[in-house]
């Protein structure tokens, strides 16, 4: 009898989108009709978007990859023997050794590609719920204090650091507790919390849960963005599982501690990104943004004390509990501890996932890693920080990736997501997508915000028509001056971050001399 | 379209299901538009005396969340991305190319029921930009090519 072969073709959606489906399908009928037994696990992405659909087979040497593989490809991988690890014009070698996965520090996505992300089985295997079992034998202060010390900061964009967030609502007095997870991924150029959501849904499982432990909440929502219908499929069917298993529910491991997980639904509105604009929508209420203090630790969910965190955050929690706090605190640079999931898009060569210690450079991310443009001509401009940062030119791309040093260029990491821009681009009609964005966007609740952007735009329109430039120019940067500092959040508050970063760096496309 | 037929059982139905749960007013909205394709007008009634809130409120909230929607789609819902990611890979030409395949602008439905078109900010598939989702399914790298092949298979799928 021979070995049954393992072949892996993802199920993330990116991959679904280019074609996974339907060659996962091709590959099961050639196998058929071949008469060749093999077990299809459909795992997550590796996040090498060029590559993708990236198939890859078990050999005795590891997996092999061969990608990006269409329908049209299967018949002539079988001939070439692609199921021993056979040569073949698509073949990229050992998985592993792909120098821009290898050259990778994967902590938080250390699953992400590997796995079938809807197996119990699989996420044991590969040390998953090893944080929630050290958490089980840790009182709520001392898993507090691993994930103070391990410097975690909020990977949603704002950068505070989670363990002082969760003191906080440790030491709050509320009858019910919450953790609510912000997966309402609205930036443009990110999709680190969807691949997590899709490709490793238990990991984010397991962080809440460990958040409920921490701070004494026995509830826990994820407000996820309705434009992911595969997270949300994943994780109910992860949360499912963690539940039959007995990892979520009233006796957590027979520890006599419960957590109950629910996933939530957005409704496709951007500013329900911003955390009491998400409270009040999972409050059923229009997403409208809530005057701080009090803050969500304090009074957040239903008027309870609240921890509300990124997905990127809470997935990174597992891993701090597993290998303790100053593992994690060791990679990184300055006051930005550990790992960024950074995710390369837009108009680039070599897209996809790339999580680095902070730290490395946006030149060494766009041409190490991502390989220049798609289009093959210059990089003008960057976006990073999703529709609310700051567009880099080229003198800034040796700006390493860190909080501070970007703060430093009056840019933002934010959420990780980098947009490359060729230079086809004119940044003035940027600028006023980022006040259009706005204006379609704003809750509508602070006048600088709602007002402000339909202002921008039209301010923009005379400024693109060539009209009154000088005076036009001046009255955008009074009024980004009026949104910067009399916001009530980040929406109208750092939307001047892309119109003034285009229009200091980039003069010439509004009419002014460089 | 003259008397717009709604299934008031169903609506009655999801309701009743989803009213205990805290901040039950997103999750039943989505319930009924999962059921019927959109919101019919005469639901709002039902929705605020079941949660016990005006009909004012209910109605805020359907028209401050851009997914909802109040008529019903076409057979097909066309999302494009609008969103820098594709934007940087020429989404703007595939706009107006969509426009100009289907005759509808955004927010519009085609005159034989079949595709509607709608924006959409971000779908998460920005290294594959750029990005359209059909009924829920994501396509990337949709040059205006792929995007008449794309349509031409879902239309013979309906």
């Amino acid at each position: 009898m021979s070995i049954v072969i393992s072949v892996y073709v993802p199920r993330d959606s990116s991959a679904l989108s280019l074609g996974a489906e339907k060659t996962a399908k091709v590959i099961a009928a050639e196998a058929a009709q071949r008469g060749i037994d093999i077990n299809i696990v459909r795992n997550g992405s590796r996040g090498l978007f060029w590559l993708e659909p990236l198939v890859e087979v078990a050999t005795a040497a590891g997996r092999v990859a061969y990608g990006p593989v269409q329908a049209s490809d299967v018949a002539g991988l079988f001939d070439a023997g692609f199921l021993e690890g056979g040569e073949h014009p698509l073949k990229q070698g050992l998985t592993e050794e792909i120098p821009y996965l290898k050259n990778q520090e994967r902590l938080t996505n250390a699953r992400i590609g590997i796995t079938d992300p809807v197996s119990l089985d699989d996420y044991l295997a590969h040390e998953g719920y090893r944080g929630l079992q050290n958490a089980l034998q840790l009182a709520p202060a001392e898993i507090v204090k691993q994930v103070t010390d391990s410097g975690l900061r909020g990977r949603g964009g704002a950068a505070f650091p989670t363990g002082i967030k969760w003191n906080t609502v440790l030491n709050a007095q509320g009858e019910q507790k919450y953790i609510v997870c912000n997966a309402d991924e609205g930036d443009s150029g990110t999709f680190s919390d969807r691949m997590i959501m899709e490709d490793d849904p238990f990991v984010l499982v397991e962080g809440m849960t460990i958040a409920g432990l921490a701070v004494g909440a026995t509830k826990g929502y994820i407000y996820l963005r309705v434009e992911y219908p595969h997270a949300h499929k994943n994780l109910n069917a992860a949360i499912a599982a963690a539940e039959a298993a007995g990892y979520l529910g009233p006796d957590i491991l027979g520890s006599g501690k419960a957590f109950d997980l629910e996933v939530r639904l957005g409704a496709g509105a951007y500013v329900c990104g911003e955390e009491t604009s998400l409270l009040e929508s999972l409050e059923g209420k229009r997403g409208l943004v809530r005057f701080k203090p009090p803050l969500p630790a304090i009074k957040g969910l239903f008027g309870q004390p609240t921890v509300i965190n990124n997905v990127i955050s809470l997935a990174s929690v597992p891993i701090i509990l597993d290998k303790g706090g100053e593992f994690y605190r060791d990679f990184g640079m300055g006051r930005s501890r550990g790992t960024l999931p950074i995710q390369l898009a837009g108009n680039i060569k070599r897209p996809g996932l790339i999580e680095k210690a902070f730290g490395v450079t946006l030149r060494e991310i766009l041409y190490d890693y991502g390989g220049g443009s798609a289009s093959g001509r210059p990089i003008k401009a960057v976006q990073v920080g999703g529709p609310l940062g700051a567009f880099l030119p080229e003198s800034q791309f040796d700006t390493p990736l860190d909080y501070e040093a970007f703060a430093a260029h009056w840019a933002v990491l934010g959420h990780g997501g980098i947009v490359a821009f060729d230079d086809t681009v004119d940044m003035s009609h940027m600028a006023r997508y980022a006040m259009e964005f706005c204006a379609i966007e704003s809750c509508g609740k602070c006048t600088p915000c709602r007002i402000g952007s339909t202002r921008g735009v039209e301010v923009m329109d005379d400024i693109i028509k060539g009209q009154d430039r000088t005076k036009n120019i001046a009255l955008l940067r009074d009024l980004s001056d009026t949104m910067l500092n009399a916001s009530l959040c980040a929406l109208g508050g750092m939307t001047p971050f892309p119109v003034l970063s285009a229009l200091n760096h980039f003069p010439g496309d509004f009419g002014e001399s460089g | 379209m003259s008397q717009l037929v709604w299934d008031k059982n169903a609506v009655v139905g999801v309701i009743d299901g989803l009213k205990a749960k805290p901040g039950a007013l997103l999750p039943i909205l989505h319930g009924i538009q999962d059921a019927l394709g959109y919101i019919p007008a005469d639901s709002v009634p039902l929705i605020a005396a079941a949660l016990n809130v005006s009909r004012a409120e209910v109605h805020g909230v359907i028209t401050f969340y851009h997914y909802f929607r109040e008529t019903p789609p076409g057979r097909h819902t066309v999302h494009i991305c609008r969103a820098e990611s594709c934007q940087s890979m020429n989404s703007k030409g595939l706009e107006a190319h969509a426009k100009a395949a289907l005759g509808i602008d955004y927010h519009e439905t085609t005159a034989d029921g079949v595709f509607s078109l709608e924006p959409v900010y971000c779908l998460g598939n920005c290294a594959c930009s750029p990005a359209i989702s059909i009924d829920g399914e994501t396509y990337g790298r949709v040059s205006p090519e792929r995007f008449d092949e794309i349509l031409t298979d879902v239309r013979a799928q309906a």
